[in-house]
């Protein structure tokens, strides 16, 4: 068990050094970041001092080792197109995406569940094969028509809903929320279900499979031959016994939200971490880049980690001795 | 299935290899399948349209000389209020026929997604031949790599490969290399798939007498892997192949939308979708639409494909 544990902290510990690895040789290697920093009015004294200043003379495991420490201590660089710190810009777009990502986490879990023992109660009811074959189309359509088509409705023919930006924000002690202004709701709605409905439909889908494999078991029939009511039978019983996989597949899906943020924040031009990296990308803005390189992938190695270490906690059938992977 | 033996046309091999691949298994089970039919006569139709877009389409969009400004805006079928020409589809802001740009944009979109799912599958196809056939640390290095990547998502690891290689190459080449780099990065974000059954596959062939016979009579590993084994793991790399290339034809949408993928001279039907956003407000709903509509028929269909050959192949859910 403990050894199981070790392990995996290591292996997430090398994948790190890897992705600092890559994030580094492309800060290094892809244009010269002198000539990125430095205008077109430079000298030959200029260069020098840059370049001693930025430690680009020593050798390449020393300067791989700082650049390292300096991420570790949250110091990225500056941003080649702002001229900013890459940590106080990300800093500042941070709430955004944060919030986005936590309230459509939040609607696919609630909704992914809701549907999901619905649709696994009623499996035969006229609701469920409409829910279900919905659930397949919203399934094959990409994200970001699915953003479009809800911008058309809401905010074209219907003109509820704002289709771009964050509405009005407040700052609370240095974090700028949209959570509670009604025009920030507002703006909030159709990003939050355009990046939740894939996570949605996938919990849903897991949900029910699981609770019609659940409501098959010996103990469920006991259940309802002692008169339980069916309330109680759905949720106390199957409902609690499905949650092990769902947990898991939800955590494991918390990382896609971040990482598809990139694609619903472009489409409502949301002012969040994935838009800044869709723009460094377009302008080339490699500190931008490799900065935010490094922060999905500590997100998503930890998220792997922590639900492998949850699911041993959970079910105890994996603390098997040694053999464990 | 009976089959039906007739004599064998000595002197017609072409039509005795017709009529064998008509009363295969896989054939059978096409013509009892009719999502299946829906889908193929979909995607060729739509192929087709793509590779003989210069004979069908009513313009070439790409000419400047053929375009008249007085055309934009056109409404699908209406005649147009200056000039009185009409087009089936409408046109956009620069009087581009949509019909046409969906055409040649469907050739960007296919030739990227053919290329790139080529491309993942040989660097999948070779390392997973290598992992399974070698194994010792060969295999761990390539499978780690793989499952790292895997962690990963797909879309992710195209942008961030586009993004280096935009960094790489000098402003003036940027647009004119633009598709070849998306062909390099959405490939290169699609290899583990491969990577990950044929290893699978290999492992199981490897134990297999043909193969210990093939090393005890003498012949090199490669030829081993490319003449013995490889044929044997084939079927399952044409489904995974059939999948990617829907998965490749959106990601290649996307990222073309997001405006790091196909520029606008060369519009896949990504950037025609990113064109037709723009107009979303003022009511010019078409230029959106149309090229919407093709995307999602030409992903779906290559899907439900992918799903039938899946079911197909596979002798257990037969």
């Amino acid at each position: 068990m403990l050894n199981y544990i070790i392990r995996r902290i290591f292996q997430s510990v090398v994948v790190l050094l890897i992705v600092g690895l890559v994030a580094f040789s492309m800060f290094r290697f892809v244009g010269d970041p002198i000539d990125n920093m430095l205008g077109q009015e430079r000298t030959q004294a200029d260069i020098e001092r840059l370049r001693a200043q930025l430690g680009l003379d020593q050798p390449f495991p020393v300067q791989y080792w700082r650049f390292l420490e300096n991420a570790v201590q949250g110091n990225f660089g500056v941003s080649y197109r702002q001229g900013r710190p890459v940590a106080e810009i990300i800093a500042e777009r941070a709430p955004a995406t944060l919030e986005l990502a936590a309230v459509s986490g939040l609607f696919a879990i609630v909704l992914g569940i809701g549907l999901g023992v619905f649709t696994a109660i009623r499996r035969d009811g006229w609701a469920s094969s409409v829910i279900m074959t919905g659930s397949l189309i919203g399934v094959s359509l990409p994200t970001f028509l699915i953003g479009i088509l809800l911008i058309y409705v809401f905010s074209v023919e219907l003109d509820l809903l704002p289709s771009f930006g964050r509405g009005d924000v407040v700052d609370v002690g240095g974090w700028s929320t949209g959570l509670l202004t009604a025009s920030g709701l507002k703006a909030l709605v159709l990003p939050a279900i355009t990046l939740g409905l894939y996570q949605m439909t996938l919990i849903m889908r897991l949900v029910r499979a699981e609770m019609l494999e659940v409501l098959r078991q010996d103990y469920i029939n006991f259940a309802r031959a002692r008169g339980l009511s069916e309330r109680v039978v759905n949720f106390r019983h199957a409902l609690k016994n499905t949650l092990v996989p769902v947990i898991t597949v939800t955590g494991l899906q918390l990382g896609s939200i971040i990482a598809f943020a990139i694609i619903t924040e472009t489409v409502f031009q949301w002012p969040g971490v994935g838009l800044l990296f869709i723009n460094a990308i377009q302008f080339v803005d490699i500190p931008v880049m490799a900065a935010y390189l490094m922060l999905i992938s500590v997100m998503f190695v930890g998220i792997n980690l922590l639900v492998d270490l949850l699911y041993v906690a959970i079910d105890p059938r994996l603390r098997g001795e040694g053999n464990a992977t | 299935m009976t089959s039906v033996r007739t004599a064998p046309h000595r002197h017609n091999p072409m039509a005795l290899r017709i009529r064998a691949m008509w009363q295969s298994d896989l054939a059978w089970a096409f013509r009892r399948s009719p999502v299946a039919m829906v889908s193929f006569v979909v995607v060729v139709l739509l192929v087709s349209g793509a590779l003989l877009a210069p004979l069908i389409a009513p313009h070439d969009p790409f000419d400047p000389a053929t375009l008249n400004l007085m055309n934009g805006f056109t409404a699908p079928g209406a005649p147009n209020a200056f000039t009185g020409e009409s087009f089936w589809l409408g046109t956009d802001d620069q009087g581009r026929d949509v019909f046409s740009t969906i055409l040649y944009g469907m050739r960007i979109s296919l030739l990227v997604g053919f290329a790139a799912v080529l491309l993942g599958m040989a660097i999948g196809v070779t390392l997973g031949l290598i992992a399974g056939y070698r194994g010792g640390w060969t295999e761990t290095i390539i499978m780690r790599v793989a499952d790292v990547q895997l962690t990963f998502p797909a879309i992710l690891v195209a942008m961030l490969i586009f993004g280096i290689a935009k960094g790489f190459t000098p402003v003036e080449y940027r647009d004119q290399i633009a598709i070849w780099v998306l062909i390099l990065a959405i490939g290169l974000s699609d290899w583990v798939q491969f990577a990950r059954v044929v290893r699978g596959a290999t492992l199981v062939e490897t134990k297999k007498e043909y193969v210990q016979a093939a090393q005890l009579i003498g012949r090199s590993g490669t030829a081993i892997m490319i003449r013995h084994i490889l044929p044997n793991v084939l079927s399952p790399v044409l489904v995974i192949a059939t999948i990617s290339l829907a998965l490749a034809i959106i990601a290649e949408a996307t990222l073309s939308f997001l405006g790091v993928g196909a520029p606008p001279t060369q519009p896949s039907l990504g950037t025609l979708i990113r064109i037709g956003q723009g107009f979303l407000f003022s009511g010019e709903w078409w230029i959106l639409f149309f090229p919407a509509c093709t995307l999602l028929a030409l992903a779906l269909s290559v899907n439900l494909l992918g799903d039938w050959l899946r079911d197909a192949l596979n002798p257990k859910l037969r």
